[in-house]
């Protein structure tokens, strides 16, 4: 089975892609921690917006360029504004 | 039931929870260890049989084409109930928001945001149509390009032209991007079903270089379809809510 394995060679040494992925990872679980731990609405729309730029070189570090691609578009741009014009439709009601 | 009753069963429940997450864990194949051969084996014949270079696009648009049909008409059915849920009721008519506490002081949009936005707009829409038309050639597709076609109209908004983008998105044109979108994708489907083959066989010619734009038959315009599908649904969602947002409706 392992002889179907296509091997491409790193250009970056694996040491350093490991380092990379290890503080990736450990930076994306302090983002989702710091989502729900603020408890501001508008500071928390912001945050989720970081955090969705951090899954995006995530994924970029673990090969995934497509991903990288919808993820910066949803996470970090689209899925925040339609919060925001939720949030800014609430405020109106509640003046 | 008491609380602590409750916390019991929680306590239980979480437990139980917590060994058979353990337990399903330790059964995962290592970090980074593939074990099954149909990635392999798409890897070695994708780029001979499709002639696409992007080997993302040639299994989402060829290989397992069907699925990615339902995943579009997800999108399509979760724009049209928005647009259903957010419609303008019997007996509601739409006035433009005006200022409801007047005497306050509203800080006008920075020119820095303004610029930014208005610079950013153009590279964004070749970006986006740059990626929705070249899923052969590379990791990209019409899913990442029509999302970032869609972001280019949230920065005409940003730049603080909101009639402006009402006049770029009329509803109707919408629509109908959207439906020759989903129902584009369909269509090739079928076309390919006429002619005897099975549903969404690549039954275009594959061009002669592999990687070249005009190469990977059906590959490349499914991917265009699923841009101007994906845009429009986007634009249509996030014009939805502006709407909710800054024009108030009103019962007569």
């Amino acid at each position: 089975m392992n002889t179907l394995a296509v091997t491409t060679p790193y250009t970056v040494p694996v040491a350093m892609m490991d380092v990379l992925q290890v503080t990736l990872l450990v930076l994306v679980a302090a983002g989702a921690t710091a989502v729900v731990l603020i408890r501001a609405r508008v500071r928390q729309v912001l945050m989720l917006s970081v955090y969705g730029v951090l899954l995006a070189v995530l994924f970029l570090a673990f090969q995934a360029p497509d991903v990288t691609l919808s993820e910066l578009t949803i996470g970090a741009v689209l899925l925040p504004v339609v919060l925001l014009l939720t949030l800014a439709k609430i405020r109106k009601k509640e003046q | 039931m008491t609380p602590r009753q409750r916390r019991w069963i929680f306590l239980v429940a979480g437990a139980g929870l917590a060994v058979f997450y353990l337990w399903g864990l330790s059964g995962l194949p290592g970090f980074g260890r593939y074990p099954g051969p149909y990635g392999f084996v798409i890897l070695r014949l994708a780029v001979a049989q499709t002639n696409a270079t992007g080997v993302v696009s040639a299994v989402n648009f060829d290989y397992r084409g069907f699925d990615t049909v339902g995943e579009e008409f997800i999108l399509f059915v979760a724009a049209t109930g928005v647009a259903t849920v957010l419609r303008t009721l019997r007996g509601e008519r739409e006035r433009p928001a005006v200022d409801e506490a007047a005497g306050r002081h509203v800080p006008p949009t920075s020119s820095a945001v303004r610029m930014v936005a208005l610079l950013s707009t153009g590279p964004i829409v070749l970006t986006g149509w740059w990626l929705a038309s070249h899923a052969q050639t590379n990791p990209s597709g019409g899913f990442q390009g029509g999302v970032m076609l869609a972001t280019a109209f949230v920065l005409v908004y940003l730049s603080g032209e909101f009639l402006m983008l009402k006049r770029l998105s009329p509803v109707d044109l919408l629509d109908a991007v959207e439906a020759v979108g989903a129902g584009g994708y369909a269509a090739i489907g079928v076309s390919a079903v006429a002619m005897g083959l099975a549903y969404l066989k690549d039954f275009l010619p594959l061009g002669q270089v592999p990687g070249a734009v005009s190469s990977s038959g059906t590959i490349a315009l499914i991917s265009f379809f699923v841009g101007l599908e994906v845009a429009a649904s986007f634009v249509l969602i996030v014009g939805e809510l502006l709407d909710q947002t800054l024009l108030i409706r009103r019962g007569s």
